[in-house]
């Protein structure tokens, strides 16, 4: 695989489909991301957000349309698939740690497995990650044990330690209370400087506002508009784009 | 604030000192159950007075005076009733352990087919669990016995199974394996498979530990046990048994081994029956691994393989073993039902030995007092198994 220069892009999306049985959930989204790019996505409830982010390392399957992530194409082809997971990683609203995994061994397990690679350099890899979250003294815990913002520290840093190349967010910060957003946030932000490739699905606009390099809203299936913050927040174009702004900076 | 926290519990007037209260609830909850057992004890005693007797186990130690048709250890009616009882624990413990390992055998596969997404395998899963869980055991044991296994054709018609299985009404004859001159040694032979794969599994565990990835242990300590009772059996000059096939002479079958149709019936009725609470709780196990649990793993790169035996199996295992602890005690106690069948298990036995002796609250305390102990010993096993895999909450 050659190098990536930074300009080339490291996902393309071409006019990708999904249906749900009758249900037409993605209806022909065309996105290109750059290596490095920090992509912000929000829209309403229903809008195929989670349904986008989730084909691109196939948990959702499309039927129509072209997706290369960092030159693999995902097809029906097992081995592409494992590829394009071993590049891609992702945070869940609900966390989905192991319950019956340290923090420790969540965090090490994939590498162990997929990579194979010796306990003493994944566990080194993990404790170094910990570190970078902000909880290394967690490491011997259970999730149960943890608050919701620590589980999704921990869940970043699993997601980390596959040594990927692009990180995919699901709304990392709906399902915890206010106190803990911040910590999360500022742990993403990090991840945005370091130069991460990563697609922000999330409603968090002070966020979005000072990390994403562009935002695309999402509205029954489709891509409305899309452009940088700057565009989106002072001058949207679309009717749609401005109602629901309206709508989620009113509060 | 240490000091403050200690002078303020020091004030505290005992009665209302929690911990006080917790160890004072104890000590007369103890009280009341020796008070109530003493009382108990005492009426059975002087009730037992009025009638001249005192309690004594001393019959265990008379001749029993009984035949009993299905045995696995050597017995004659001129033996004592202690030797009966023998018998009779040990065939219900064989029955029982044959039905918790065929009846987790057919549930686990009634569970997991519920969760087919194939309509038909789902659906005829589902209908056979609604059924079976809504017969009383006992009836169903009783069609199984009067309804299938004794209205087979007689010995002379029986229904052959390959060329030396043949059931009939008198049961199910099959091939059987006779001694020869080195089946000692090939005890020792297997004794050392023991040995062997009890190292690998010890070794493998060590491995696992040290890297952090857990080989498949369970698998390989089969392996290595099979791997050398193969060896062995072909090394031996002499195969260490020669085959007794059943053959119909006169009125019966000679030589094999013949199951009863009364433990058939009997097992058949407790496997069916309890492998469709089985299959419930497989299935309830399984779904209460999250969707979200089974994305993340895939999410993260791991295969279908692993993720169900590093993530979905060892979860759902904490949610399957308490009540499937419960099933197979439950399998256990309901082996009791053998009674109305005719299988002379411990209840059937102990009905026997009390009609000859008369000596009811003995019998029925020394019952008691078995089945209990091995409930308790099913229950320690699987309680250490449940605390190893327990999860950990806040
Ligand atoms: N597994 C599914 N089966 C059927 N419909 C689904 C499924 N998942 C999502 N949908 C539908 O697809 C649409 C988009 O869902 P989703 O991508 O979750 O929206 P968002 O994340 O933007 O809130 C919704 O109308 C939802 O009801
Ligand atoms: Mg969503």
């Amino acid at each position: 695989m050659s190098e990536n220069n930074n300009n080339d892009p490291i996902i393309v999306c071409q006019d990708v489909h999904k249906w749900y049985g009758q249900f037409h959930a993605l209806r022909g989204i065309d996105m290109e991301v750059r290596k490095g790019e920090v992509i912000v996505i929000f829209g309403p409830s229903g809008s195929g957000k989670s349904t986008f982010i989730r084909t691109i390392n196939r948990l959702e399957e499309h039927q129509s349309g072209q997706i290369v992530v960092d030159s693999i194409e995902l097809t029906h082809d097992v081995r592409n698939i494992e590829a394009i997971r071993k590049e891609t990683g992702m945070v869940f609203q609900q966390f989905n740690l192991f319950p019956h995994l340290t923090v420790l061994q969540n965090i090490t397990l994939a590498p162990l497995q997929v990579h194979k690679w010796k306990k003493e350099k994944a566990e080194e890899i993990a404790m170094q990650l910990l570190e970078r979250v902000g909880i290394p003294e967690q490491a011997e815990k259970f999730p149960g044990q943890l608050s919701g913002g620590q589980q999704q520290r921990v869940a970043i840093a699993r997601a980390l330690a596959m040594q990927l190349k692009i990180m995919l967010f699901d709304e990392p910060t709906s399902a915890l209370d206010p106190e803990m957003i911040k910590e999360v946030l500022d742990v993403m932000t990090e991840l945005a400087e370091s130069g991460m490739t990563m697609l922000v699905v999330t409603h968090e606009m002070g966020f979005a506002r000072s990390v994403a390099d562009r935002m695309f809203f999402f509205d029954e299936g489709q891509i409305v508009e899309s452009g940088s913050p700057e565009d989106i927040y002072n001058n949207p174009q679309e009717d749609r784009t401005k109602l629901f702004l309206s709508q989620i900076l009113q509060h | 604030m240490e000091k403050t926290h200690t002078t303020q519990q020091a004030t505290i007037p005992f009665w209302r000192d929690e911990r006080v209260l917790r160890v004072l609830g104890q000590i007369i909850f103890l009280i009341a159950v020796i008070v109530f057992g003493y009382y108990i004890y005492n009426n059975m005693i002087t009730a037992l007075a009025k009638q001249g007797m005192t309690p004594s186990f001393a019959f265990l130690n008379q001749t029993a005076g009984f035949d009993i048709g299905e045995r696995l250890i050597e017995y004659e009616r001129a033996d004592f009733n202690k030797r009966a009882v023998l018998v009779a624990v040990l065939n219900t413990v064989q029955v029982s352990i044959v039905g918790i390992i065929l009846s987790t055998i057919l549930g686990v596969f009634l569970g997991i087919a519920r969760l087919s997404t194939n309509f038909l395998v789902a659906k005829l899963s589902s209908i056979y669990l609604e059924i079976l869980r809504n017969i009383p055991l006992l009836v169903l044991l009783i069609f199984w016995y009067t309804g299938i296994f004794i209205t087979l054709p007689r010995v002379k018609e029986a229904i052959s199974l390959g060329t030396s299985i043949f059931i009939s009404n008198r049961g199910m004859v099959i091939p059987w394996g006779i001694p020869t001159e080195t089946w000692r040694a090939y005890l020792i032979v297997l004794g050392v498979g023991i040995v062997l794969s009890a190292i690998v599994n010890w070794q493998l565990n060590l491995v696992g530990k040290r890297t952090g990835r857990p080989p498949l242990v369970t698998l390989w300590t089969i392996i290595t046990f099979l791997a050398v009772a193969i060896i062995g059996w072909i090394a031996l000059p002499q195969s260490p048994l020669t085959l007794d096939l059943p053959t119909l002479q006169g009125l019966n079958f000679k030589g094999g081994y013949t199951f009863s149709p009364e433990y058939l019936a009997l097992l058949s009725g407790l496997v069916i029956y309890t492998a469709a609470f089985v299959g419930e709780i497989v299935r309830a196990g399984i779904l209460s691994v999250s969707k979200g649990q089974i994305e993340a793993s895939r999410a993260l790169g791991l295969n279908a393989f692993q993720t169900l035996r590093l993530i979905v199996f060892p979860q759902a295992m904490r949610v399957i073993v308490p009540p499937l602890t419960s099933q197979y005690l439950n399998l256990t106690k309901n082996s009791s039902l053998a009674v109305a069948i005719g299988y002379p298990d411990l209840f059937a036995i102990a009905g026997t030995m009390h009609n000859q002796t008369g000596r009811s609250v003995e019998v029925i305390a020394l019952m008691m007092g078995i089945y209990l102990s091995t409930s308790l010993i099913t229950s320690v096993f699987m309680n250490f198994y449940n605390k190893k895999i327990k999860l950990v909450e806040r």
